[in-house]
């Protein structure tokens, strides 16, 4: 009855309660943060695992071009979002070779991304940002770009030119197939 | 009605615990020499105060959505009543808040407020000023105009050049492949609940540290920080000739808050806010993207570098910088405070700011582009009204030479001026330079005819000085 172990006994069984306890506690501690951050995590994480989409798009009819002009075109990007507004919109710098053949340019600097202008009499795409300059075929005529400027795919379809787009191209991230 | 007061003030005040716990906080005492020089911290702090209650204010009309935003932001400017103040005063505010933790920075950094026990303040801190060019950064993308949204292409290009991660990067920022409706919905969110979350709790341990370490004394040449007797000689001298922080020394804390909150609301109110480009759009090509001035140093960094060094730099200065600052205490965390002691920091403050104004105004002037909108020459630059050196002179303005060379103080900075170049080059230099092009000159052979380059070189051979030019008899 008198044990003098008894107090000891109890506090050792005290222990092993407060440590299953705090194991518990913590566990499922963990388990609740999951259960919050997954869908979290995933949601945000989305467009990551994204596939860049790509679409055919008109520009225009063939007769609207000009034999070797080059003019900027707009279309609506692959996948814009119902709430994009004017940023759903993109542009590519168009020239027609001959009949049949078009040629697309990104309207994107190889540099960092800045809006070149295609200056006519010049012959040259030049870029607001850091002086990026560009001839006609798009290839680096000074200034920072290290590589030409991108293009997209093109064809003509029922008498329309079409445009294979691409979101506006990161330079590094570009999904384009035959550059 | 003033016993009734008192009696309602004792009962909140012995639930509160105000004058129990928080008086004496606020009441505690920090050393007398703790003047002008302290008053950095605590006006950032108001600033960023005036950026919660505008930014909460500007919230209730914004619309974080694409097709709105621009439309919310006119609305905003021009018809919602002080929607034009407020604006400004988060304008401004925003430039407030970096200058200042900018100099708070410098401060605490000549005066090596950072050593020990203070490095966990000094860390704290590194973390807020990155929070803040954060917000800043993103807050230029809720501007939601033409300049905003290339503004952020150009920063998440910059972000995607990071190896492998990079392209990760940029997506997880931009919430997709391109600038779009889904950016600017989580730029709202970075900008109005990550980030500020992230200043608020940083804040909050930051004036904890300050507390709990007391605010660090001016340095004196005699003192050098020695761990293992700092804590006990500070104490020392402080209950000997400290002063409480409430009133003695924070008057003059209030009283700078007060002037640069005046500042603030002043420029809101005499130079409204900043103007709004056009409204965004991934076509128009025609906008010049500009970051706000804090970055234009960065801007302007990035258009002298070559660009063997550029992805290193793009990547490097952010990551870097914030390593070695936040690093800094962990190095060196005793000795000297005293800036005459330490020539290196005085040093380095000077070269970084001498650095910023130098690159911040030659971003400005932005030499290294091309000048879309420079005017013809005036006849009497030319020094004629026909001929071929007239029609020369027509030349180098349409086919966009006068773009990047100047002559005659008129025309763009990128290249060399052209005002003395026929004495420099010859008729047949002139040529080949122009037919061939060379570093960062384009080669013009394929698109101009040999009649319009005779008439160019006609025209730069009459470049021959500040003396007016004489025309030059038709070949
Ligand atoms: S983005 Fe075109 S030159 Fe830098």
């Amino acid at each position: 009855m008198n044990d003098p172990n008894a107090p000891s006994k109890c506090c050792c069984e005290q222990e092993d309660r407060r440590s299953f306890q705090a194991k518990l506690s913590i566990g499922l501690s963990a388990a609740i943060g999951a259960m919050i951050a997954t869908p979290g995590l995933g949601f945000v994480l989305a467009p990551l695992f994204r596939r860049a989409p790509h679409r055919w798009r008109a520009v225009g009819a063939v007769d609207k071009f000009q034999q070797g002009g080059t003019v900027l075109v707009e279309f609506e990007d692959p996948s814009p979002r119902l709430w994009a507004g004017v940023t759903a919109k993109t542009a590519a710098w168009l020239r027609r070779e001959d009949d049949q053949r078009f040629t697309a340019f990104a309207i994107n600097c190889r540099h960092l991304g800045c809006p070149v202008r295609w200056v006519e009499k010049a012959s040259l795409f030049m870029c607001p940002c850091h002086g990026g300059v560009y001839y006609s075929d798009g290839t680096v005529a000074g200034g920072p770009p290290p590589e030409p400027l991108y293009r997209y795919r093109t064809r003509v379809r029922d008498g329309q030119v079409e445009i294979h787009t691409a979101a506006v191209p990161l330079t590094t991230t570009i999904t384009l197939e035959d550059v | 009605m003033i016993p009734l007061l008192k009696k309602s003030w004792d009962w909140i005040d012995s639930r509160l615990g105000f004058t129990d716990c928080i008086l004496p906080i606020i009441g505690h005492t920090v050393p007398r020499d703790a003047r002008w020089w302290y008053v950095f911290g605590s006006a950032t702090l108001t600033a960023f105060i005036v950026q919660v209650c505008s930014g909460v204010c500007l919230a209730m009309a914004y619309v974080p959505g694409g097709d709105l935003a621009y439309a919310s932001l006119r609305y905003i400017t021009e018809e919602a009543p002080f929607g034009s103040v407020l604006r400004g005063m988060h304008a401004y505010g925003a430039s407030a808040m970096i200058m200042l933790v900018a100099i708070h920075l410098a401060q605490v950094y000549l005066h090596a407020a950072y050593k020990y026990p203070r490095e966990l303040n000094w860390m704290t801190g590194v973390v807020l000023l990155f929070a803040v060019l954060g917000m800043a950064f993103t807050g230029q993308l809720l501007r939601w105009d033409a300049n905003g949204v290339w503004s952020v292409f150009v920063a998440t290009e910059m972000a995607s050049r990071a190896p492998i991660v990079g392209p990760a990067i940029s997506h997880f920022l931009l919430g997709g492949e391109t600038v779009g409706g889904s950016t600017l919905t989580r730029f709202f969110v970075y900008h109005v609940f990550v980030l500020p979350g992230v200043v608020i709790a940083g804040v909050g341990l930051h004036l904890f540290l300050l507390f709990r370490h007391g605010v660090s004394e001016m340095p004196d040449v005699n003192q050098p920080v020695d761990p293992t007797t700092y804590k006990p000689a500070y104490e020392a001298r402080l209950r000997e000739t400290g002063v409480s922080f409430w009133p003695t020394a924070m008057w003059r804390d209030v009283v700078f808050s007060a002037f640069v909150g005046a500042v603030i609301v002043g420029c809101a109110l005499v130079f409204g806010p900043p103007a709004l480009d056009a409204a965004p759009s991934p076509a128009n090509v025609h906008s010049n993207p500009m970051p706000d001035w804090y970055f234009w140093w960065y801007f302007a960094v990035l258009s002298l570098l070559p660009p063997a060094l550029e992805v290193w730099f793009i990547l490097g200065v952010p990551v870097l910088g914030f390593l070695a600052l936040f690093c800094l205490p962990l190095l060196s965390n005793k000795g000297h405070r005293a800036p005459s002691k330490r020539p290196w920091a005085v040093g380095i403050v000077i070269a970084a700011s001498a650095g910023f104004v130098v690159l911040t105004a030659y971003g400005y002037r932005k030499p290294w582009s091309p000048d879309f909108d420079v005017p013809e020459l005036a006849p009497s630059v030319i020094g004629a009204t026909e001929g071929p050196v007239f029609n020369g002179a027509q030349l180098v303005h349409s086919k966009s030479c006068l773009y990047c060379h100047a002559i005659s103080g008129s025309g763009g900075h990128r290249g060399p001026d052209l005002s003395t170049i026929g004495q420099q080059l010859t008729r047949d230099d002139l040529i080949v330079r122009i037919n061939n092009g060379g570093y960062n000159m384009p080669a013009f052979a394929s698109s101009i005819t040999s009649a319009e380059l005779t008439q160019i070189v006609d025209f730069l051979m009459t470049r021959t000085g500040d003396q007016p030019p004489v025309p030059s008899p038709a070949p």
